[in-house]
């Protein structure tokens, strides 16, 4: 299967507020993560990064925010280009002044700070604005009030879904133009990552953040996102519009667990991933 | 948040008087039952006051510590021979004839340079590393600048004089004494120096704690602390935050350097006073600021107790092991120490 990139299948309609051109990843000087991903993300837009463990979706995030180098990885090939300018060689200070920040996954709320100052060690780029910032922390008390009741208590000790919120709160922040949310359900109820997402929705149209999404729940992904990227083996293997990616036949037996009109049996399928292995 | 801080210094409040007053009472008691020790409620006082402010210097050099592990989770061995640099440096600009307080600030610009070239040569490769080896670097600044210091300044036991008093005072006396035996009558003798010593303590000490607890850095600092990736990630710098941390222990030091050194004389074993804060740092708990003040205070005024009340007992010499004995009980039974961070584990 060849891969199709961006170019091609012409997102190119709306102005691209990143593009990632072709961007091999190397670890500790040998591992090879990433073989050449390219995807690009609209000014505004939601945009899927999905995929199974170790496929690279946390590698990609990781290369645009640039946290990559405290991992000792490296971007060795390809280009990163934020509205049309190389970001590789800034730190991840810069990239936060210019509205890119990323949520991590597993949350990495700071424990022993109470959730509010939290939220605020998200503005430290913004330095003294305190009217602005304290604006903002009403703001992300709109859109997670659970944090507003608990913005005393030492983050450590919430919940998961209030460590998500505050993680996405503390993003919102630094007044970003663009998240990079890495697997926000992990570990999450159903009903609470339906939350998340309608709120990360919201975020996203009010206040015209744009996000790139890495997530393994496809199902939850797809039904958001407007655009997707499927990863094996740090390739992109296929992407397009959400809705059509919701429908094509490989997508619903891999990552959705829905199978074709006609059922396979075990034996071709098994006989069609190890073919795909051979390619890749 | 409001009310427990308050209920705790309450609780505190009245249970350090309490508990004050019970050691006493147990003295006491084994005066009375053994002739062989001696007691009286003004030496008492007196001894523990010397304690507490022999404590407040240990919390000084302890602060140190707990500044560089809260930020960086790096038990910063170096700590103790700052001290010594920064307390070698003062005295050399002294002894060519400046002023104290000029060659103060000179001192502080030469650790700050420091802090700023132990991050970019030591720090800055090892990032992500684990804390072992991070903590090994620190053994090898350590001797480093045990021997930098010496070679440039001379390994003569030197004298720090400024202008600090030492004559001792007397409080609480009761000059014309109804009773002879009126224990009251000679007063309690307090070290000036001691005193003023701990004042300066005590200033540094509120200082930090507002800019810790306050300021936009001071939270980047405690954020730091938690979590560097996370840190990374919202944009904060870790470079600028581990220079700052360094500096500001490395002026810790030179504070501690020169009360320390005033008192003790400037050589070689001021880089071993860092032993005496490891017991403080296992009592109050590696990060907390208070618990250096509050651990130092117990260890101060324990130590000196001991010595002096229950010395004779086993024959004196307690001073030298006692603190070690309490840090091991405290790790036996709360090994985060009375202030630490709890050790939040969630499942």
């Amino acid at each position: 299967m060849a891969a199709v990139t961006a170019e091609e299948s012409g997102v190119g309609a709306q102005a691209a507020l990143l593009d990632v051109n072709n961007i091999e990843v190397i670890y500790d000087h040998v591992i090879l993560v990433l073989k050449g991903v390219s995807l690009s993300v609209p000014e505004g837009g939601i945009v899927a990064l999905l995929g199974a463990n170790g496929a690279g979706k946390t590698t990609t995030l990781k290369a645009i925010s640039n946290l990559l180098r405290a991992e000792r990885g490296e971007v060795t090939k390809g280009s990163i280009e934020l509205g049309g300018e190389r970001v590789q060689a800034l730190t991840p200070n810069d990239l936060v002044k210019r509205g890119v920040i990323q949520v991590m996954e597993g949350r990495h709320c700071f424990e022993h700070l109470t959730v509010e100052e939290n939220l605020l060690t998200g503005a430290y780029t913004r330095g003294g604005d305190r009217v602005g910032i304290q604006q903002d922390l009403e703001m992300v008390y709109g859109y997670f009030p659970r944090l507003k009741e608990r913005r005393g208590s030492q983050a450590g000790y919430t919940s998961g879904g209030e460590q998500q919120m505050t993680a996405i709160g503390r993003a919102l922040m630094s007044r970003p133009k663009m998240i990079l949310l890495d697997e926000p359900s992990m570990g999450l109820a159903p009903q609470l990552v339906e939350q998340i997402f309608e709120i990360v929705k919201r975020i996203n149209e009010e206040e015209g953040v744009s996000i790139l999404l890495a997530e393994q729940n496809t199902n939850v992904a797809l039904k958001y996102a407007r655009y997707g990227y499927i990863l094996e083996n740090g390739r992109v293997v296929l992407d397009g519009e959400a809705s059509a990616l919701r429908e094509n036949e490989d997508v619903k037996e891999f990552y959705l667990g829905l199978s074709g009109s006609d059922r396979r049996s075990y034996r071709d399928v098994k006989h069609y991933k190890r073919r795909k292995r051979w390619l890749s | 948040m409001g009310v427990l801080p308050v209920r705790t210094i309450g609780i505190w409040m009245l249970a350090v008087p309490l508990a004050i007053l019970a050691i006493g009472l147990a003295f006491k008691g084994m005066a009375a039952a053994n002739p062989s020790f001696f007691f009286t409620w003004p030496y008492f006082i007196e001894v523990l006051i010397a304690g507490l402010l022999q404590g407040v210097m240990y919390s000084l050099v302890a602060l140190g510590f707990v500044l560089i592990f809260k930020a960086s989770g790096i038990f910063n061995f170096a700590q103790g021979s700052m001290v010594l640099f920064a307390a070698l440096t003062i005295v050399g600009f002294i002894e060519m004839g400046t002023h104290w307080t000029i060659a103060f600030f000179i001192t502080a610009g030469i650790m700050v340079l420091l802090a700023i070239s132990v991050e970019r040569i030591v720090l800055r490769p090892l990032v992500n590393q684990p804390h072992i080896i991070l903590f090994m670097a620190t053994i090898g600044i350590f001797f480093f600048l045990d021997g930098f210091a010496q070679t440039i300044w001379g390994s003569d036991v030197k004298v720090l004089d400024i202008g600090i008093p030492k004559t001792p005072i007397t409080v609480m006396e009761n000059a014309n004494p109804s009773d002879p035996n009126d224990p009251w009558q000679y007063g309690i003798l307090i070290n000036q120096y001691d005193l003023i010593a701990a004042a300066i303590g005590a200033v540094l000490v509120t200082v930090l704690a507002i800019f810790f607890q306050y300021t936009r850095t001071g939270r980047a600092l405690r954020a730091v602390a938690d979590d560097h990736q996370a840190a990374l990630s919202v944009g904060i710098p870790l470079k600028t935050i581990w220079a700052i941390v360094w500096s500001v222990a490395g002026i810790v030091a030179l504070v501690a350097g020169i009360v320390w050194g005033g008192k003790a004389g400037v050589q070689f074993s001021l880089a071993l006073i860092a032993l005496k804060a490891l017991p403080v740092l296992i009592l109050g708990g590696f990060t907390s600021i208070p618990g250096a003040i509050v651990g130092g205070l117990i260890i101060g005024a324990g130590e000196q107790l001991a010595e002096v009340f229950l010395g004779p007992l086993f024959g004196g010499a307690i001073q030298d092991w006692f603190a070690y004995m309490l840090a091991l009980f405290v790790l036996l039974f709360r090994p985060q120490g009375l202030f630490g961070e709890r050790i939040i584990e969630r499942v």
